[in-house]
């Protein structure tokens, strides 16, 4: 894509005054980024990765308006992401600035920290240093967005739980699109690390409203030490015109099991990366994944999950509802390394097409280097079963509900893998309500 | 886990067997490539004007492609120096040939290490043998009986001259010369290859068999066959490959087009055992092929069937286009390699008509070395109701250097569609190889039957004597391996 598309930022990142409080190395990274973004431009749908998805309608629109001077967000848009019963520690983001008024305090267990990065990387840059940048990578083309994120790195969450902390109640993200600002761009960095034989689960909701575009372009960095557990849900429930773009990256050590549940009910165009590296022996990665879409909505889903060492396992499950004329990709990506022996990792990813007009693009990889693994992969694309619909049918049950039933049930197999209650029905009603509407939702 | 290792070493450097070098007078061009060459190779062949036309449109397409030989494929080469390769080589002609007796007797000789004498051919088994020796065919047998159907089968050259309406209809109708870079090389360059038109409502009475030899050295192979089964007529066609061990690089591209009428069914059965390098990677044959079937009418048939153990390397996605409603379309294969072999093969099924069906599978069996890639594209166009694909591609990892890769692409837009796809890697079972020792089978005998099991999906569908020849062929490959 042309270099021009770049300019905007560029300009923008010139007159970005960096804060008296921040350290010092922030701005190294910063300036390091810009740079790769500069030279790599947005990524192309020649590269590999982005084959079956263009940004041109995000490259080519100038996002980085001002958002609105006031905050126009309450507490009902946060109750709305995270549900009625949700109790736990919320930290709110208006246009990926941290809004202290719409979040919950919630007490934590003692040396567990979650607070909005921009106080972590004042008060506490030491914690952060070691991780921040390090884990996700932005050193190719494919990583335009997280180089782009990166440069204008300031705001977002950071969650810290110290060597055997458990959180039982889930700590909740919730990061708000426009409501009348001009073409704002939100670019969160969110940083997780968990200590050894820590356990949480964290939850990062995205939604919006309003029928202007808008850019989220979010960058999650997940350290899972030792033994530790997290538990990751993603509920993206952008506006019908906005653009999202986010990456995560979970880096795992000895024994340690990561989960990730990434849900996509909303957005023109949403475009999730979720990549899990197994660092040491004896870990666990599970990626989970729905992604529903109408109209002309286009939402991409990469995934990797690379076993670098041995006795590691992974299950990955991904599954699409696409109707109108909505265009789904799945591109899961299974790498074994040479001394990753005894690695067991199964990969499945079901497709929906529930009109003439859908597309779907499934690739499911596979790319061993070691003898001793089980690893299979499956995809399927079809129509519900029309017998099952027949059924229904039968037992007076209308078309359009016994539908709504069957994609439901189809849906459910993902969403039941979350562990946390208040969150899996907060996940279940919006999924319910996405596929009811046939269109994104938005904040009421 | 030592034991299994040292038989493991030994598959991964196993001889090969069929490395030769037969000396015989090449009437060849200097290397390189440029208009004059292509100008020599088709005044040598007596070629029409409308076909020196085309090689030239192919070759002036192929210079803008420069910067365009494809790098996406998941294999390692030093660049090619396409000005190095003899576009053209052909064993002198004596004179016309009446019988088998005045065939050059080291040529027959060759033949005969192979495994493959013309006479035994000939006599015993009913296949028609149209031999190619390196670029020219010299010897065409049961042509008379292949006549009484009306069925054409001849050397390419030989159509041209014979049938040029024929060739000049169908002659880049499936793969055009600006297909890909190696296809727009081959549409330039090509040499010879064989030809094959089976009339309306003919069954062909036998197999259609050619052996493809590369022997001079340098030279590239750049086969051309192309097969028309008009309506509801059905052939099967078999091409196996040895070459002679040398140490240089030889590229091949041939290209393989595939057009069946309406109800009409075509099985091509490859089995490719050309030299594969030695354990350090050098030398070997470099594969880069096109073929692709055209099932233009409806409820016609094409099958692939594919045996890959030779090559260094292998670039080869056998597609079939299925335009016709109710057409069919069938990929089997077993890819094995070992050394430091690479292949990277699949195929392409663009579904196109209604009701269109599609089943691919797909073995790959890494050893030593070796990289083993499957990459394959489903695409079920908006237009192709009620369109199904079934895909299975399993993998089958022997010792802990090589690697086993899966790239399916799925494209589905049309909601009637069904598609499946699955994959599954591992190793031979220790289960089951304990199971075969305990009972007081070989270690080599035992890895070699599960080895065959696990490629029987394949090999069920190669013509008999094929069969035999692959499960010789990976018998010898795996000659006592597996960790």
């Amino acid at each position: 894509m042309s270099r021009a598309e770049t300019q905007p930022y560029l300009e923008r990142f010139r007159r970005l005054e960096p804060s008296a409080a921040e350290p010092t190395w922030l701005h190294g990274m910063r300036d390091a980024a810009i740079e790769r973004f500069a030279e790599f431009g947005f990524p192309s749908p020649r590269l590999e990765d982005w084959k079956y998805t263009s940004v041109r309608s995000i490259a080519t629109s100038d996002f980085g308006g001002a958002p609105p001077a006031r905050n126009p967000f309450s507490k009902r848009d946060v109750a709305f992401s995270l549900g009625g019963d949700f109790h736990g520690r919320i930290l709110a983001f208006a246009d990926g600035r941290y809004a202290p008024e719409l979040s919950t305090i919630e007490a934590l267990p003692e040396g567990v920290i979650a607070e909005s990065l921009a106080t972590a990387l004042a008060g506490r840059p030491a914690c952060i240093e070691p991780h921040l940048g390090r884990v996700a990578t932005w050193d190719a083309p494919e990583d335009a967005f997280v180089a782009l994120n990166t440069a204008f790195l300031g705001d977002g969450a950071f969650v810290y739980l110290p060597r055997g902390a458990v959180v039982e109640a889930p700590i909740g993200l919730v990061f708000l699109g426009l409501r009348n600002g001009a073409a704002p761009i939100s670019q969160p960095r969110i940083l997780i690390v968990a200590e050894a034989g820590s356990r949480a689960t964290i939850v990062e909701s995205y939604a919006g409203c309003g029928p202007d575009a808008y850019l989220t372009n979010a960058v999650t960095e997940v350290v899972v030490g030792a033994g530790a557990s997290i538990d990751h849900v993603k509920l993206q429930c952008e506006s019908g015109s906005a653009f999202h773009v986010s990456a995560l990256q979970a880096q795992q050590s000895r024994d340690s099991r990561f989960a990730s549940h990434a849900i996509s009910l909303g957005a023109a165009l949403a475009r999730n990366d979720v990549n899990a590296r197994i660092d040491d022996a004896g870990a666990e990665a599970v990626l989970n994944g729905l992604f529903v879409a109408s109209a002309a909505q286009h939402v991409d889903n990469h995934t990797e999950i690379d076993h670098a060492k041995p006795h590691s396992q992974s299950r990955e499950l991904y599954k699409g509802i696409l109707a109108g004329r909505a265009h789904g990709v799945f591109n899961g990506k299974i790498i074994v390394r040479p001394d990753a022996q005894n690695t067991h990792a199964q990969q499945a990813n079901d497709n929906l097409l529930m009109s003439e007009d859908a597309r779907i693009n499934s690739k499911p990889e596979l790319m061993i280097h070691a003898d001793d693994v089980k690893c299979s992969h499956g995809s399927t694309i079809g129509y519900l079963d029309e017998s099952a619909l027949f059924y229904l049918r039968s037992r007076g049950i209308s078309a359009v509900e016994a539908r709504e039933f069957m994609m439901r049930a189809f849906a459910s197999e993902v969403t039941r893998a979350i562990g946390s209650a208040p969150v899996r029905t907060r996940v279940d009603e919006l999924v319910t309500a996405r596929l009811a509407r046939g269109a994104p939702l938005e904040i009421a | 886990m030592s034991r299994t290792s040292s038989a493991l070493e030994r598959l991964a450097n196993r001889e090969y067997e069929y490395g030769f070098v037969t000396d015989i007078e090449s009437d060849s061009v200097p290397p390189g490539l440029s208009e004059d060459v292509i100008r020599t190779i088709s005044k040598k062949k007596n070629e029409p004007d409308w076909l020196l036309a085309w090689r030239l449109k192919a070759y002036r397409h192929w210079l803008t492609l420069a910067d365009a030989e494809p790098t996406w494929a998941n294999v390692h080469y030093d660049p090619i120096d396409y000005q190095k390769i003899v576009y053209y080589s052909a064993p002198r002609p004596k004179k016309k040939l009446e019988s088998l007796d005045e065939v050059d007797p080291e040529l027959l000789a060759t033949y005969e290490k192979l495994g493959i004498s013309l006479a035994e051919q000939k006599r015993l088994t009913g296949v028609a043998v149209d031999a190619v020796f390196d670029s020219v065919s010299v010897a065409t047998t049961f042509k008379k009986e292949l006549e009484k159907h009306g069925i054409i089968f001849c050397a390419f050259s030989e159509a041209v001259q014979r049938h040029p309406e024929l060739v000049r209809s169908y002659l880049g109708s499936v793969v055009p010369y600006a297909d890909n870079f190696f296809a727009t090389l081959n549409s330039a360059v090509f040499s010879d290859g064989s030809f094959v038109y089976i009339p309306k409502g003919v069954r062909c009475p036998m197999e259609l068999s050619t052996y493809f030899r590369i022997n001079a050295e340098n030279t590239g192979q750049f086969e051309r066959t192309l097969i028309v089964a008009d309506e509801g007529s059905y052939v099967s066609y078999l091409e196996g490959c040895t070459a002679p061990m040398r140490d240089e690089n030889q590229l091949h591209a041939a290209v393989v087009e595939l057009v069946a009428l309406g109800d009409a069914e075509i099985k091509y059965s490859t089995v490719q055992n050309w030299y594969p390098g030695d354990e350090e990677g050098r030398g070997g044959i470099y594969n880069f092929v096109t073929k692709r079937g055209k099932c233009a009418g409806a409820r016609s048939k094409i099958s692939w069937t594919q045996v890959e153990t030779g090559s260094a390397i292998t670039w080869k996605y056998p597609s079939c286009i299925l335009l016709g409603d109710g057409s069919i379309g069938a990929f089997y294969s077993v890819a094995l390699t070992a050394r430091r072999q690479q292949a990277d093969t699949g195929t392409k099924m663009y579904h196109i008509g209604k009701n269109t069906k599609s089943t691919i599978i797909s073995k790959g069996i890494s050893a030593g070395h070796g990289q083993n890639s499957y990459r394959g594209l489903v695409r079920i166009n908006k237009g192709a109701a009620g369109a199904r694909n079934y895909s299975q591609c399993d993998s089958l990892l022997l010792g802990d250097r090589c690697g086993a890769h899966t790239f399916p692409y799925l494209e589905v837009m049309n909601p009637s569609a069904t598609v499946e796809h699955e994959a599954t890697t591992s190793k031979i079972g220790e289960d089951q190889l304990f199971y075969c020792r305990q009972r007081g089978i070989s270690e080599e005998d035992a890895i070699s039957m599960i080895v065959n099991g696990f490629c029987k999906e394949v090999l069920r569908e190669l013509p008999m004597e094929f069969a035999v020849e692959a499960q010789n062929l990976l018998g010898v490959s795996l000659e006592g391996s597996v960790g």
